[in-house]
């Protein structure tokens, strides 16, 4: 097979697409990059539409290559990529409810985003069609005996974010999980369309809230790249630092919420007063607990002084001298390790097919960062190491978050240390007519890809969000088989994917 | 474990000594909700969370809320898994059309007397995703809305003094 850079080349290269190629292609060549993806020789980072034609982001692991594929369709029809790489499927769906691009040949044709309320269908096409689509939804059959169904959801017991879950189970055994999402869909990439940049980042900040920073990061990336301009070094170091708290603040909940989840609450006790410690030290520092709206295109609103720092040093130490203790904890508690160990497992051959990434790849063994495989400033400069797991079970995805909580904290204080000077914020040029940028951040939960076109004004002409969860989803309703219904909470945490950053 | 536990029961309780302000506030709030909450219910309220459209940022703040330093539970406050056994229901984000239909059937299935509190920026009037094809409104465009806690998200603290003035508006009109 040729590499990602022969298929470009059949294609013609978009002039201003930035850091990363992006080629419009033939419909042979769109074949040739689906039978990479089913060969897997490429990994599938995302597929997202236009009114008019179909984009795929592509990774070649051998050499690190990010690419964009985009076939035109005026007809408004593409070969689909889901019937021969499923993990394209929801996307395809999803591209297909707002889009009304039709893949050719693909495999599921029930509405993902679209559940028939929005008065309209396609609303992102050139000519919406007015007649909504059907509420009803048909979900899997099941067929044999001794099996029933549990519906769960919309509205969950806990505090979580709503979506439902059809169980088929025998007796306690899960024989099926059927996730149905798109509840929260808010219509973020339509309301994206035509707005100014400071309103368009205000919207990425709340892609997903616990991903705040990383989305704002990720956004503020993709838009320098495609005005071709650079944050300046201190602006990259405070970024850099904000999104290290972030992540120690969600693996900290997620850790504790973890153990919750398997009745010790003791760990979870302890962890949220260190989660809440780093978020009243992000207040003092950054002036907001979760940090949100700190990072803009081009630089970010705040800067650091020394109580700040001392501040963020205090939490660090702080951290430090409890962390172990839970850490032993969890580690001697048999009663623990016989919930965690064993179950919810992904097996290694959909990790490898799904490429998901963050602590639901790197726990199976795919050691995947984009800070370290694709590295944007300051990470280049930065000494961390990338845990790696195989046991792909939900006592992997723990081990990791408490691998990641050590190299973030390691990080911070690099971060501290060598702080450069520099600008808050650049001038970001205006009006530099069309142009399109692709970037990729590693939030706590994995990649963040974002790709976006700027048009007059450096209005956005379209930008997709694409979230981590979209791989990671569908590996939940394969690691949850053969479990017992009452593991199910704790698997879930385990992936703890969003359903706001998926649903957009 | 076992030392973990022995350092718990020697050490100053976690439980709000923070910045003087925010401790200041709490500590009123604290006191004056649990006068009124008794009055009302008894010393306990029992609140149903509803996400119906949030980012999640606003649920993180609500989890905040049983942590040491908040301690929900102590003011007779405490979430339920069901909106039957609910007094309040805690609505976050802008209600999305996906979720209108969940949200109207969450209201239904909580007895009365209830309280709605739309808490968020977005609960209010549905925030930057006010205008979208999927987005119905504010909370307010779907159920009865007693109550808005403004923020983005509102910090914890924030949260528990909107909960006081609901007790506190619920007592000057239905007493």
């Amino acid at each position: 097979m040729p590499g990602l850079n022969e298929l470009l080349r059949k294609g013609d290269i978009a002039s201003s697409h930035r850091p990363w190629p992006r080629a419009v292609v033939s419909v042979e060549a769109w074949h040739e990059a689906i039978a990479g993806l089913a060969g897997g020789q490429w990994l599938l980072l995302g597929l997202w539409g236009e009114p008019d034609r179909v984009h795929m982001a592509l990774r070649d692991e051998t050499d690190e290559t990010v690419a964009v594929v985009t076939l035109d369709c005026p007809a408004r029809r593409y070969p689909s990529v889901a019937l021969h790489h499923p993990p394209a499927l929801r996307l395809e769906r999803a591209a297909r409810d707002l889009f009304g691009l039709e893949p050719t040949g693909l495999p599921d044709l029930r509405g993902w985003l679209d559940q028939g309320n929005w008065g309209v269908r396609h609303p992102l096409a050139a000519a919406p069609d007015p007649a909504p689509i059907d509420k009803a939804y048909a979900f899997l059959p099941i067929e044999g005996d001794g099996l029933h169904q549990i519906p769960v959801g919309p509205v969950h017991a806990g505090i979580i974010e709503p979506g439902h879950f059809r169980f088929t189970a025998n007796g306690e055994t899960v024989v099926r999980l059927e996730e149905r999402l798109g509840y929260v869909h808010k219509g973020i990439e339509g309301l994206m369309a035509g707005a100014t940049l400071e309103a368009a980042a205000k919207l990425a900040a709340r892609t997903s809230g616990d991903s705040t920073v990383a989305y704002g990061l990720a956004f503020a990336l993709a838009v320098e790249s495609a005005l071709g301009v650079e944050a300046s070094a201190r602006a990259a170091w405070l970024r850099a630092l904000m999104a290290e708290m972030e992540r120690v603040a969600n693996h900290l909940g997620d850790f504790g919420a973890i153990c919750n989840d398997a009745s010790f609450s003791l760990i979870q006790a302890h962890c949220a007063v260190l989660r809440e410690k780093v978020l009243r030290t992000a207040q003092s520092a950054f002036g907001h607990r979760l940090m949100r709206d700190r990072i803009i295109p081009g630089g970010v609103t705040c800067d650091i002084d020394a109580d700040g720092s001392a501040a963020i040093r205090t939490l660090i130490a702080d951290i430090e001298a409890l962390f172990p203790a839970l850490v032993e904890l969890y580690d001697n508690t048999a009663s623990l390790q016989d919930r965690t160990v064993t179950t919810g497992t992904v097996k290694p051959h959909l990790a490898r097919q799904y490429a998901p990434g963050g602590y639901v790849g790197r726990a199976s063994g795919r050691a995947f960062d984009v800070r370290r495989n694709l590295a944007y400033a300051p990470y280049d400069k930065m000494r961390f190491d990338v845990p790696a797991l195989d046991a792909g079970d939900v006592n992997a995805r723990v081990w990791i978050r408490i691998r990641e909580i050590e190299q973030s904290l390691a990080l911070i204080a690099q971060l501290l240390d060598g702080m450069p000077q520099g600008a808050l914020a650049i001038e970001l040029p205006q009006d530099r007519g069309s142009c399109e940028g692709l970037s990729m951040v590693e939030g706590f939960r994995g990649d963040i890809l974002v790709w976006l076109r700027l048009g007059a004004g450096s209005r956005i002409g379209r930008c997709h969000l694409r979230d981590p969860s979209w791989f990671q989803w569908p590996l939940l309703e394969a690691a949850i088989e053969d479990n017992i219904v009452a593991d199910f909470p704790l698997c879930n945490k385990s992936f703890n994917c969003s359903y706001s950053g998926h649903d957009l | 474990m076992r030392k973990l536990l022995f350092q718990s029961l020697v050490q100053m309780s976690l439980t709000e000594p923070a910045p003087p302000a925010d401790d200041a506030a709490l500590k009123e709030v604290g006191q004056a909700l649990a006068n009124v909450a008794r009055r009302r219910l008894g010393r306990s309220l029992s609140i149903r969370e509803v996400d119906a459209g949030s980012c999640n940022g606003c649920e993180l703040e609500i989890h905040a809320l049983g942590n040491a330093y908040y301690d929900l539970e102590r003011f007779g406050l405490r979430f339920v898994a069901s909106p039957r056994h609910a007094d309040v229901l805690l609505v976050t984000g802008p209600v999305t059309r996906n979720m209108r239909v969940a949200l109207e059937r969450t209201w239904n299935a909580t007895p009365d007397p209830k309280w709605v509190v739309a808490t968020g920026d977005c609960a209010r009037d549905g925030g930057c995703f006010a205008g979208s094809y999927a987005v119905a409104g504010g909370v307010s465009a779907v159920v009865p809305v007693d109550l808005h806690i403004p923020g983005c998200p509102p910090p914890p603290l924030e949260i528990l003094r909107g909960l006081l003035a609901l007790l506190e508006a619920g007592a000057a009109a239905k007493i």
